[in-house]
């Protein structure tokens, strides 16, 4: 009933929107599985974007996809050994 | 020389078999000169499915293991001239044919037949890498479903790894009414899900169940929905730029008022 009336009242949880919802966040991780060399490949560039600011534990960085409820995110941890001079000349 | 085009889909039961077979039998129907290739070995169905099953003598790996000549394995359909098939074996396992053998095979069969159709078996195992290896373009099949499209996405993207660009999506088993109601999927969902071109799409019909019993593809009957689908599908595959048909066959009271005052 309650499917009816928010149904009638336009809201977007028909079956098939939650159909492609899922569809979409199981997609992000297979998609992400086909290459792992996409995953190493990211390290490798973020590990020289942050290096000209900091100097990182390239051995101990981490990085995932990690999915709650309803989104997938990125998550890195990034040990810092050494934080580089400001060197505004 | 041909063309060699498989019919993928990842996840079984969705309609290769039946895409091959009628995708086939439509080409032989406008003057071509065709062969399927059965390379579900294990699981021979092309046979039944085109009615030639009382047929086979030799088979798919009694070519490509020198028991018979090519010629000797491939059968000539009963009604059309320009339809062939090349059916599996039903007794060996999907490692009876190497990759390098069905390159062979489908470099052979192009030499002589103007479209070569390629049913794959269900999976990503050998049985399809085998399917794949002589391709030059590819098909993948799928349902408006959860499981049905994920593993398409799995197959596009090992399809691409080996080099097979651009596939081109069939959507099977489209149901206007469920879609109509948001229980289904729509072709554009699944469209922006897989970003690939759409080759076509075949309604739900009871007419392929009756086709398949008797052996004779829908493709050729005229009456049917699901036929013509398959015919705008062959004509897709020539080149030719066909509309999507419109599928919506409810011509009920409410859906004519509406269509008679504007509303559609
Ligand atoms: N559009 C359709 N409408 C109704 N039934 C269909 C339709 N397409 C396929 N079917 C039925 O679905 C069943 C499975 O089809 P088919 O054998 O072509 O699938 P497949 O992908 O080749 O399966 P497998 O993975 O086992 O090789 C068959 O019984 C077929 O008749
Ligand atoms: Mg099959």
């Amino acid at each position: 009933m309650i499917e009816f009336l928010s149904r009638v009242f336009g809201k977007d949880n028909t079956s098939k929107d939650v159909a492609k919802e899922r569809l979409r966040l199981v997609l992000v991780h297979d998609r992400a599985n086909v290459s792992p060399q996409m995953l190493h490949s990211l390290k490798a560039d973020m590990i020289k974007v942050i290096s000209k600011y900091m100097e990182i534990d390239e051995e101990a960085l981490e990085v995932n996809l990690n999915s709650e409820d309803s989104q997938v995110a990125l998550v890195a941890n990034i040990p810092i050994k050494k934080m580089k001079r400001a060197s505004n000349d | 020389m041909g063309e060699v085009i498989v019919v993928t889909s990842g996840k079984g039961g969705v309609g290769k078999t039946t895409t091959t077979a009628n995708i086939g039998t439509g080409l032989a129907a406008l003057g071509h000169k065709v062969v399927l290739v059965d390379a579900d070995i294990g699981l021979r169905n092309l046979d039944v499915v085109l009615g030639l099953e009382n047929r086979i003598v030799y088979d798919i790996v009694d070519a490509t293991s020198g028991n018979c000549r090519l010629r000797q394995a491939i059968i000539r359909d009963k009604h059309l001239e320009g339809l062939h098939l090349l059916p599996a074996a039903q007794t060996k396992d999907k490692t009876a044919v190497s990759t390098d053998q069905m390159e062979e095979l489908c470099d052979e069969l192009k030499r002589e037949f103007e479209y070569v159709l390629v049913d794959c078996p269900a999976g990503i195992e050998q049985g399809f890498k085998n399917a794949i290896a002589g391709a030059d373009k590819s098909i993948v099949v799928t349902t408006p479903e959860v499981s049905a499209v994920r593993d398409a996405d799995r197959i596009i993207g090992l399809l691409e790894a080996a080099e097979l660009r651009d596939p081109k999506l069939v959507i099977n088993r489209l149901r206007v009414r469920m879609v109509k109601a948001g229980d289904m999927m729509s072709i554009d969902d699944m469209l922006d899900i897989l970003a690939i071109d759409l080759l076509g799409v075949v309604p739900e019909d009871d007419q392929v169940v009756i086709s398949t019993n008797k052996g004779e593809p829908v493709v050729v009957d005229e009456k049917s929905l699901s036929g013509q689908a398959y015919r705008n599908i062959v004509k897709r595959i020539k080149g030719e730029d066909v509309p999507l048909m419109d599928m919506d066959n409810d011509s009920g009271l409410i859906t004519t008022l509406r269509r008679l005052i504007g509303l559609k």
